[in-house]
C-alpha cells in the first residue's frame, strides 16, 4: 500500500543570514535546533566542504595504490638498494609544516576581518602570501632533493627504490602545485573581496592534507627506501 | 500550492555566446548531452571494430573491402593480419568499456538528470563539470590517435597485462608508441572521471532542495551516487597503474618487468619487477569498473519500471541495500580474474567466496523486480520493453557467473569464450539495454520531442533476439574450450567450431545494422518528432515538473519543495490521477485496498 | 505485445538451455586423475545454474504475460504474496546456501590440483613458453635440470633453454624437445618457465590450465590416464602469434615413451 509520509510537524526557523554560505540551489536540509528535535534549522553545508573530503579520499586511494606497488615491488626481487634520504628533505618538511601554521593564522585573520573585529585586509593577505611562499620553497626543496640524488648517480631508473622515490615525491609535488594554485586563487579573491569562507576553508583543508600526506610519505620513504 | 522559496543564489548565469551555450557550457544538461554524443560516436566506432573482428573470425582469409585503406600494414590486400585483429580487439574493448559503458549510463544521464532529480539548479562545481567532459573527450582523442601511429594501436587487450604491455615495441606491433598512447589516454580519462564523481557526490550531499531528504531521493540518484563512490576509488587506482606502466616504457624503470626475459634472442633490459603487480592494480580497478557500468542501468530500469507499472517496487530499500552491497563487495572479488594467474592458490579460494556471495544482492534485485511485476499493470512501451529485456539479459549474464566464480571450474573456462559471453551479456547487452531504456524514457524531456514508438519497438525486438543469437552461442563455444583472443582457429579441436562463429558473425552484422534504426529514430525525432509534453509518462520525480526541454536554470530560479518520495504511484487522489508528484503537497486518499 | 515478449523470453530461455542439456558442445573427455572432481563440479553447477536460469526467465515471462496492461484492465492491483520479505529471504537463504555449497565442494576439486604436493617419484618435465612456441626439457639420466642462462638463449643455433653444457654438468644430458611425451598413468611434475611474456598452458582433456608468470617458477602436476595425442594451447594473450602457439602432448605406453625419449636423446 502506497502511503505518504506526512511532513513532520516541526517549526522551521527562517534560514539565518549566512555570509559566504556558498552557492546553493536551496539545499535545505533540516537539522535539529539544539536539543529540541521539533524545532529545525534550514541548513545547507556549502558544497565545497564535503567535496574537498571527496577529493582527499581519491588522492588517498591513489597513494595507497602507489604504496602497495612499492611493497610488492620490494618483495619481488632482491635488487632493492637502500638510499639515504637527501638532507634537504628535513628542511623542506619543516617549511611545509610551517606553511600550515601560517595558513591557520591567515584563516583566523580572515575570520576576524569578516566579523569586523579587524579592519585591516593586509594582515590576512600577508599570511596567505607567506603560506604561498613557504609552499613554493617546499617545491624548490623537492627539486633540490632530486638534484642531490642525481649527484649521487641515482636517477629514476637506477634501481627500484630510487624509482619510487622520484615517483612519490613528484606526484606529491604535482598535487602541491595544485594547492598553490588554490592559494593564489584565494589571495586574488581576498583582494577583490569575493572570497567565501567555504572556499578558504576548503583550500586550507587541502593544504593541510598536503602536509599530512607529506609526513606519511616522508616516513614511508625513510623506512622503506 | 507548491511553495516556492525565495530565489536563491544562482550557481551560474545564463549562457550568452554560442561557445558558452553549446561548447564550453557550464550547464549540466548540455554537458550530459555532450557525454551522450561522445558515447554515441564511441559506440559506433566500437561496433564497427567488432564487425571487422567477427568477419575475420568467421572468414579468416577473406579480403575486407576498404580495410587496406585504413591500414596497409594491418590488412595487406584487405586480409587482416593476426596482429591487426588483436589491435582492433584491444581498441574495441577499450572504447566500449570506457567511452560507452562508463560514459553513457553514468556521465551522460547522470549529469543531465541528477541535479534535476534532487531539485538543484546545477551541480555545485560547474567549471569542474565542464572540465570533466573536455578531459574525457581529450582522452578519447588521445586514444584514437593510436590508430594512426606507424605501428598502430596496442595489441595487448584492454587488460594490457605486463610484461607484454611493458617491454616495448619488440614484444609486438603497436606495443611501442601505441601502448604508451593507450596508457596516457586512460590516465587522462581517470582525471575526467574523478572530476565528475566529485560533482555527483557533492550534488547528492549538498544540493538537495527543500524537503528532499535522502529517503525521498529517486532510485536513479542513489544509483549515480553509489557509482560515483565506486568511480572515485577505482579510477584513483587505475591512474597510478598507468603512470607506472608508462614509466616502464619511456623511463627504463622496472615496476612490472622481471629479470631474465629474452626477446628475439636479446635480454630485455628491465629487471626485478612484478608481473602480477599489474594484474592486482588493474583488477582492483577493473572489477568495480564493471559494476560502475551496470549499477546506473539498474537504477534506470527500476525507475522506468516503477513509472510504467504505476506502482512502487515491493521494496525500494531492498534494491538500495543490494546496490550498496554490490558496490562494497565489488572491491573484494577482483582476484577472480586471477584464479589461474599464478597467485597463491589459497588466495583464489579467498576471492572465490565473496564472488559467490555477490550473487545474493544481484538475486535480490532481480527477484524484487520480478516480484513487483506481480499484480501490476505494466505499460508496454519501448522504454519498458528495454527495461524488461535488461532483466532477462542480466539473469542470463549473471548465471554464467556461477561457473566463473569457482576456481576449479575456472581451470576449464578461464580465457575461453565462456568468459567473453558472460561479460558481453551483462555489459555489452544488459548495460546497453539500460542505456536504451533511459534514452527512450528521457528523450522527450531532453529534446522536447517524442521518439517514434513503432521504430523503437522494432529496434527492441530485433536487438533482443539478435543479441541472444550473438552471445548465447559464446557460452557453448567456451564450454567446448574455445580459447579467446585468438585471431584465427587453427587448432584441431577448434576448427569444428568455426561454423558457430560464422553464425555469430551473421547475427552480429544483422544486429549491428538494426542499430541504424535507433540512430535514425534519434536524429529524426530530435528535429521532426511530435512535441513532447512536460510529463509524457506521468512520472512523479522532479524532471517531470519542468517543460520539455528544461530551461537553462531548470526550475526557473525557484526551488521546488518536495513533500513525497518518488514512489507515489497507484494512489487514490482527489484529482483522480493515480500518482502524486514529489513536489505536490497533495496527500493520497486512504484506500481500502488490503495489500 | 507483453504476451509476445513473454513467449519470446520463455522460448529463448528453453532454446538456450537445449544445447547444454543435449551436450551438443562438450569439453573433450577427461583423461586425468583429478578431473573427475572438476567435471562433477561443472555438471552440478550446470544443474543449479540451469534451474535458476530457467526459473527466473520463465517466471519473468509468466509475469509479463499476466501483468502487462491490457485495455480491459480495471483498477485493482495485487501484491506479490509475502511481499519483499519472502523474496529477500529466498534470495539470501536459497541462493546463499547454493553458492556456499558450490564453493565448499568446489574447493575440494581445487585442492586436488593445487594443495596436494607432487608424488616424490613424479617425472619432472620442464616447459618453457616463449613467443610463440612451447619447448620442453627432460632432465636425462642424472635426473637434474641444468641451469638456464637467459643471456645464452639463441633460437638461431637452437639453444632454446640457454644451456651451457660446457660449464654446467647437469645440462649435458638434458633433452630438449618440441613436443611433450609422457607415459600413461605416471604422475608428471611440470615445471613452468616463461621466456619473455605471460603465456598459459591449457590442455582441456587433462583438465589443466595454468598461466606462466615471467619471474616466477610455477609448477603443476597431473597424471594422464589415456594414451593419445592432445593439443597444448596458449591461453594468455602473448602477441601476434598467440592463436597459433601450440604443442602436442603425446601420452604413450611406458615402452613407447622410453623409445621416444631414446630417440630424442639421440637427436640432441
Amino acid at each position: 500500500m502506497a502511503t505518504t509520509v506526512p511532513p513532520p510537524k516541526i517549526e522551521i526557523l527562517p534560514a539565518p543570514d549566512r555570509p559566504g554560505n556558498g552557492h546553493v540551489g536551496g539545499g535545505q536540509n533540516l537539522i535539529p535546533d539544539g536539543a529540541n528535535l521539533r524545532v529545525a534549522q534550514q541548513y545547507s553545508p556549502p558544497a565545497s566542504s564535503s567535496a574537498i573530503w571527496v577529493g582527499i579520499a581519491a588522492i588517498c586511494m591513489s597513494f595507497a595504490a602507489f604504496t602497495s606497488a612499492l611493497i610488492v615491488r620490494q618483495g619481488a626481487s632482491n635488487d632493492w638498494r637502500h638510499i639515504t634520504l637527501p638532507s634537504v628533505l628535513f628542511l623542506s618538511t619543516l617549511l611545509l609544516l610551517a606553511s600550515s601554521v601560517t595558513l591557520e593564522v591567515a584563516r583566523r585573520r580572515v575570520a576576524s576581518y569578516m566579523l569586523g573585529t579587524d579592519s585591516h585586509i593586509a594582515s590576512p593577505r600577508l599570511w596567505l602570501s607567506l603560506t604561498l611562499g613557504l609552499g613554493l620553497l617546499f617545491v624548490a626543496g623537492q627539486y633540490m632533493a632530486w638534484l642531490q640524488l642525481r649527484s649521487q648517480g641515482l636517477y629514476l631508473a637506477t634501481n627500484p627504490n630510487s624509482s619510487f622515490f622520484y615517483v612519490f615525491t613528484a606526484v606529491h609535488a604535482l598535487h602541491v602545485l595544485g594547492g598553490l594554485a588554490g592559494l593564489l586563487r584565494a589571495i586574488r579573491k581576498l583582494g577583490n573581496a569575493t572570497l567565501r569562507r567555504s572556499t578558504l576553508d576548503a583550500t586550507a583543508i587541502y593544504w593541510h592534507f598536503m602536509g599530512v600526506l607529506w609526513i606519511y610519505l616522508f616516513l614511508l620513504l625513510w623506512l622503506k627506501i | 500550492m507548491p511553495d516556492a522559496s525565495a530565489a536563491p543564489a544562482v550557481v551560474h548565469g545564463p549562457p550568452t555566446t554560442f561557445l558558452s551555450k553549446h561548447v564550453f557550457s557550464l550547464d549540466h544538461k548540455v554537458i550530459g548531452l555532450q557525454y551522450y554524443t561522445l558515447a554515441l560516436f564511441a559506440v559506433v566506432i566500437g561496433m564497427v571494430l567488432s564487425w571487422l573482428m567477427r568477419i575475420h573470425l568467421g572468414w579468416t582469409n577473406a579480403a575486407i573491402p576498404g580495410l587496406q585503406a585504413l591500414s596497409p600494414n594491418g590488412a595487406p590486400g584487405g586480409v587482416m593480419t593476426p596482429e591487426y585483429y588483436l589491435q582492433l580487439m584491444t581498441m574495441h574493448a577499450t572504447i566500449m568499456v570506457f567511452f560507452v559503458l562508463t560514459t553513457a549510463p553514468f556521465a551522460a544521464f547522470g549529469n543531465y538528470f541528477l541535479p534535476i532529480q534532487v531539485g538543484a539548479e546545477d551541480m555545485p562545481f560547474p567549471h569542474f563539470n565542464m572540465m570533466s567532459f573536455w578531459t574525457t573527450f581529450t582522452a578519447f582523442l588521445i586514444l584514437v590517435t593510436a590508430f594512426f601511429v606507424p605501428d598502430g594501436p596496442p595489441l595487448a587487450g584492454w587488460t594490457s597485462y605486463a610484461p607484454l604491455s611493458a617491454i616495448g615495441k619488440d614484444a609486438g606491433p603497436g606495443q611501442g608508441t601505441g601502448q604508451v598512447i593507450w596508457a596516457a589516454a586512460l590516465g587522462v580519462f581517470c582525471i575526467g572521471q574523478l572530476l565528475g564523481s566529485l560533482n555527483f557526490i557533492s550534488t547528492v550531499l549538498d544540493m538537495r532542495t527543500k524537503g528532499m531528504t535522502l529517503s525521498r531521493l529517486p532510485v536513479t540518484c542513489w544509483a549515480w551516487f553509489i557509482t560515483s563512490c565506486m568511480g572515485l576509488t577505482a579510477f584513483a587506482v587505475l591512474m597510478p597503474a598507468t603512470i607506472l606502466l608508462i614509466l616502464d616504457h619511456v623511463a627504463g624503470t622496472s615496476f612490472f618487468v622481471p629479470s631474465g626475459l629474452v626477446l628475439n634472442d636479446q635480454l630485455v633490459p628491465h629487471s626485478g619487477g612484478s608481473t602480477l603487480l599489474w594484474q592486482h592494480l588493474f583488477w582492483f580497478f577493473g572489477h568495480p569498473e564493471v559494476y560502475i557500468a551496470i549499477v546506473p542501468g539498474m537504477g534506470i530500469v527500476t525507475h522506468v519500471l516503477t513509472t510504467n507499472m504505476r506502482r512502487p517496487m515491493l521494496s525500494m530499500k531492498a534494491i538500495l541495500y543490494s546496490m550498496w552491497a554490490l558496490a562494497f563487495l565489488s572491491y573484494m572479488v577482483y582476484g577472480h580474474h586471477m584464479f589461474v594467474s599464478g597467485m597463491n592458490p589459497f588466495s583464489s579460494l579467498v576471492f572465490s567466496f565473496p564472488t559467490l556471495m555477490i550473487t545474493i544482492p544481484s538475486t535480490v534485485v532481480v527477484l524484487i523486480w520480478i516480484g513487483s511485476l506481480y499484480g501490476s499493470k505494466l505499460r508496454i512501451n519501448t522504454a519498458s520493453l528495454f527495461a524488461l529485456g535488461f532483466i532477462s539479459m542480466f539473469v542470463s549474464g549473471g548465471v554464467s557467473g556461477f561457473f566463473l566464480a569457482q576456481p576449479s571450474i575456472d581451470i576449464m573456462l578461464h580465457a575461453t569464450y565462456f568468459v567473453v559471453g558472460h561479460f558481453h551479456m551483462v555489459m555489452g547487452v544488459a548495460a546497453m539495454f539500460g542505456i536504451f531504456s533511459g534514452t527512450y524514457f528521457w528523450f522527450p524531456k531532453m529534446t522536447g520531442h517524442m521518439m517514434n514508438e513503432t521504430i523503437g519497438k522494432i529496434h527492441f525486438w530485433l536487438t533482443f533476439i539478435g543479441t541472444y543469437c550473438i552471445f548465447m552461442p559464446f557460452h557453448y563455444l567456451g564450454w567446448a574450450g574455445n580459447v579467446r583472443r585468438y585471431a584465427a582457429f587453427t587448432d584441431d579441436f577448434l576448427k569444428p567450431l568455426i561454423p558457430v562463429h560464422q553464425f555469430i558473425t551473421i547475427a552480429a552484422l544483422f544486429t549491428g545494422a538494426v542499430q541504424l534504426l535507433f540512430l535514425y529514430n534519434l536524429i529524426y525525432s530530435r528535429f521532426r518528432g511530435p512535441a513532447a509534453p512536460a510529463n509524457p509518462w506521468e512520472g512523479t520525480s522532479l524532471e517531470w515538473i519542468m517543460p520539455s526541454p528544461p530551461p537553462w536554470n531548470n526550475f526557473g530560479g525557484k526551488d521546488p519543495v518536495v513533500y513525497h518520495d518518488a514512489d507515489q504511484y497507484g494512489v487514490k487522489t482527489a484529482s483522480g490521477a493515480d500518482y502524486i508528484m514529489q513536489n505536490s503537497p497533495e496527500q493520497a486518499l486512504a484506500t481500502s485496498e488490503g495489500d | 505485445m507483453g504476451k509476445l515478449l513473454a513467449v519470446t523470453i520463455i522460448i529463448i530461455a528453453i532454446a538456450s538451455a537445449v544445447p547444454f542439456v543435449l551436450h551438443t558442445w562438450e569439453p573433450p573427455a577427461d583423461i586425468s586423475t583429478h578431473g573427475g572432481l572438476i567435471d562433477e563440479q561443472m555438471s552440478d553447477t550446470m544443474i543449479e545454474a540451469g534451474v535458476s536460469f530457467l526459473a527466473a526467465q520463465i517466471l519473468l515471462g509468466i509475469f509479463i504475460w499476466q501483468f502487462s496492461k491490457k485495455p480491459s484492465d480495471t483498477g485493482k492491483v495485487k501484491t506479490f504474496p509475502g511481499g519483499a520479505k519472502g523474496l529477500v529471504i529466498a534470495a539470501i537463504v536459497l541462493v546463499g546456501v547454493e553458492v556456499l555449497a558450490l564453493g565448499a565442494f568446489g574447493s575440494k576439486a581445487w585442492a586436488a590440483v593445487y594443495f596436494t604436493p607432487p608424488a616424490p617419484d613424479a617425472m619432472p618435465v620442464q616447459v618453457q613458453a616463449g613467443q610463440f612456441a612451447f619447448y620442453f626439457r627432460y632432465p636425462g639420466p642424472d635426473g637434474k635440470f641444468g641451469p638456464i642462462h637467459p643471456e645464452m638463449i639463441n633460437e638461431g643455433n637452437q639453444n632454446l633453454f640457454g644451456l651451457d653444457p660446457a660449464n654446467d654438468v647437469e645440462s649435458r644430458d638434458d633433452i630438449v624437445t618440441a613436443e611433450m611425451a609422457i607415459p600413461v598413468n605416471k604422475e608428471v611434475h611440470l615445471l613452468m618457465h616463461a621466456k619473455d611474456v605471460s603465456h598459459s598452458f591449457y590442455v582441456p582433456a587433462l583438465r589443466i590450465q595454468q598461466d606462466f608468470v615471467p619471474g616466477l617458477d610455477l609448477s603443476v602436476h597431473f597424471t594422464a590416464t589415456k594414451v593419445g595425442q592432445y593439443e597444448i594451447v596458449c591461453t594468455q594473450l602473448c602477441g601476434l602469434g598467440h592463436y597459433n602457439m601450440r604443442a602436442y602432448l603425446k601420452v604413450l605406453s611406458q615402452q613407447d615413451f622410453d623409445d621416444w625419449l631414446k630417440k630424442q636423446q639421440a637427436a640432441q
